[in-house]
């Protein structure tokens, strides 16, 4: 399964080099439009020098955790989110004609290389927000920190496995669903306290965008009042329990209604 | 082998008028209407079989073809292909199938046709004997060597369905299905394909279902026809069956010289000029040999030429006879 999955890797990457100047230049653009989310925040900061108990560096990190992860969903797992038009131009089909499952089928048909851009803009704004102390590092935080990226990543996909489990239902109105993964996004910029404790329940216990982010960070930053909030994260993983359920449920009700 | 029985199929279809009224209305109260896409259909197809599928657009070819690839779960009946459930043991099924939907390509657009070829390649677990060996017949076969270093973007409609087709075969299926393999191709393409399908059934014994609107199709491959309508199976038979029951006309084009035209049972005059004429023959009174012999008697004839009707009016007429 890895070797397929590798053959499919170099045939995206040698797709997506065929067009070198269109993908040099989405490079660039999405590099350049999280600039701007980096800007806001900046700009912020240049007046109001804490929110809700964080400075600017500490943000920061919550941002480029959040944007990592987002980024890495959206070059892994981009059949997912772009699950619509797969069902509209009837590639599902041709998926279903194969002996593999459909859930790694759909993995495999899209890799999305031009979001290293937004990628870079992220792992540029993590080495410069680590780079001030924010942090007083050890191994265990290192640790926590590839945790969050890697749990984060895998909430963001579970959260386009949803939105492509409704594709099976209706592709009409999937609109909504784009609260949760670019409003994750952009929410997921600040610690989800400062919004409230309502609205960090909700990130807490529906869609655990606050286990990658708030609890493990108060980890990082030695203010956690229990060391267990390092292995927060893993809690996030429970998401993808019912997301694959739902997928499981939209498979089998396209195969009893069709296209 | 390949048996259906009494399958059923219906879809829920959202109805709507035209207008921002019906529109607005729709938004609040959906009505839905069902369609009987299978309606109590059932065959069998036994192995080596090459079977011309035709209907009308919309009368459930497309969604016989998914049922029995696995894609489709059908309300009720059963269906079993090679002892198997398509839609329960879909993983195991899909290795013995090979299918070729027209519209739905295989390869990947902007790579040449050998990477999308070895990565099915890895989909399907094909052993690299197996693959080099059915690669190296396909190509020769089909006629692929130019093609195969080329990106899929820059092929013909012509050249991409034989891509296609092999790309389908490259596990060698038990059983191919066909889904329009010759639209909208030229000539040429359309011979090659064609052949291929021929041979590939003589030679492998590979038992092929194909849909097609193109009754040349039919009367060069299959030897059995099943008619749907309306989800229906209307009509199990061979070509002559068909001919037998719809080709009961022949017109017969006369040039002589002298003598009158005779008046014989089941002969319509059609046109005539002085030492020509064209005359339209009911076998079920006069057979062909007759009403020759007949004419030969009284006129000194010095060409004929006799046409049976093609399968496309004998399709028409069989559309127009089950009112679809």
């Amino acid at each position: 399964m890895f070797k397929l999955y590798g053959k499919f890797f170099a045939i995206h990457l040698r797709s997506q080099m065929q067009y070198k100047t269109s993908f040099i230049l989405t490079v660039l653009g999405q590099c350049l439009t999280s600039f701007g989310a980096f800007l806001s925040i900046y700009f912020l900061f240049a007046r109001f020098h804490q929110v809700e108990g964080f400075v600017f560096q500490e943000v920061l990190l919550c941002h480029a955790v959040v944007l990592l992860s987002f980024s890495l969903a959206e070059i892994v797992f981009r059949g997912f989110d772009t699950f619509a038009g797969i069902i509209s131009r009837g590639e599902f089909d041709r998926f279903l004609l194969e002996p593999r499952s459909p859930m790694f089928r759909t993995l495999c048909t899209r890799m999305e290389f031009s979001r290293l851009g937004r990628l870079a803009e992220a792992g540029i704004v993590m080495a410069y927000a680590l780079s001030t102390g924010v942090v007083v590092w050890n191994w265990a935080k290192a640790g926590v920190l590839l945790l969050m990226i890697v749990c984060g990543t895998l909430l963001f996909a579970g959260l386009f496995t949803v939105y492509a489990s409704f594709c099976f239902f209706s592709i009409q109105g999937l609109e909504f669903m784009n609260i949760f993964t670019d409003g994750g996004r952009e929410f997921g910029q600040y610690p989800f306290t400062v919004y409230g404790r309502r609205i960090l329940r909700f990130f807490t216990y529906i869609i655990p965008l606050a286990c990658v982010q708030y609890y493990p960070l108060l980890y990082l930053l030695d203010r956690a009042p229990s060391p267990w909030y390092a292995l927060i994260p893993l809690g996030a993983l429970l998401f993808l329990v019912p997301s694959t359920l739902f997928w499981r449920l939209g498979v089998r009700h396209y195969k009893s209604s069709g296209s | 082998m390949i048996q259906l029985e009494h399958i059923h199929k219906s879809f829920r279809v959202a109805r709507r008028s035209a207008g921002m009224k019906a529109a607005l209305h729709s938004f609040l109260h959906r009505e839905y209407t069902t369609i009987h896409a299978l309606d109590d259909l059932s065959f069998t197809i036994g192995d080596g079989e090459i079977v011309g599928y035709i209907g009308p657009n919309g009368a459930g070819k497309s969604s016989t073809i998914k049922v029995m690839s696995g894609i489709l779960t059908p309300d009720s009946g059963t269906c079993r292909i090679n002892g198997r459930i398509p839609w329960r043991q879909r993983i195991e099924h899909v290795r013995e199938i090979g299918v070729v939907f027209g519209q739905r390509s295989q390869l990947w657009w902007d790579v040449p046709v050998i990477d999308s070829f070895s990565l099915l390649q890895s989909i399907y677990s094909i052993p690299d004997t197996l693959y080099r060996q059915n690669l190296e017949e396909l190509t020769q076969l089909l006629h692929l060597e130019e093609l195969l270093r080329t990106p899929t973007r820059q092929l013909s409609l012509g050249q991409r369905m034989r891509c296609e087709i092999a790309a389908a075969l490259l596990h060698s299926p038990k059983i191919l299905f066909l889904d329009e393999p010759t639209i909208g191709l030229d000539a040429v393409s359309k011979l090659a394909v064609r052949s291929f399908i021929r041979e590939l059934n003589q030679n492998k014994g590979t038992t092929v279902l194909l849909t097609t609107h193109d009754m040349q199709d039919i009367e060069a491959l299959a030897q059995r026809i099943l008619l749907i309508g309306r989800g229906r199976l209307l009509l199990d038979g061979s070509l002559q069956d068909l001919r037998r029951r719809f080709a009961t006309g022949r017109i017969l084009t006369l040039a002589y010289e002298g003598g009158a035209l005779p008046q014989l049972p089941g002969i319509r005059v059609l046109t005539q000029e002085p030492g020509h004429a064209r005359l339209a023959l009911d076998t079920t009174c006069t057979s062909t040999a007759d009403a020759i012999k007949s004419l030969s008697q009284q006129l000194s004839i010095t060409d004929i030429a006799v046409e049976a009707p093609t399968a496309e009016e004998m399709v028409v007429a069989l559309y127009k006879e089950y009112q679809i």
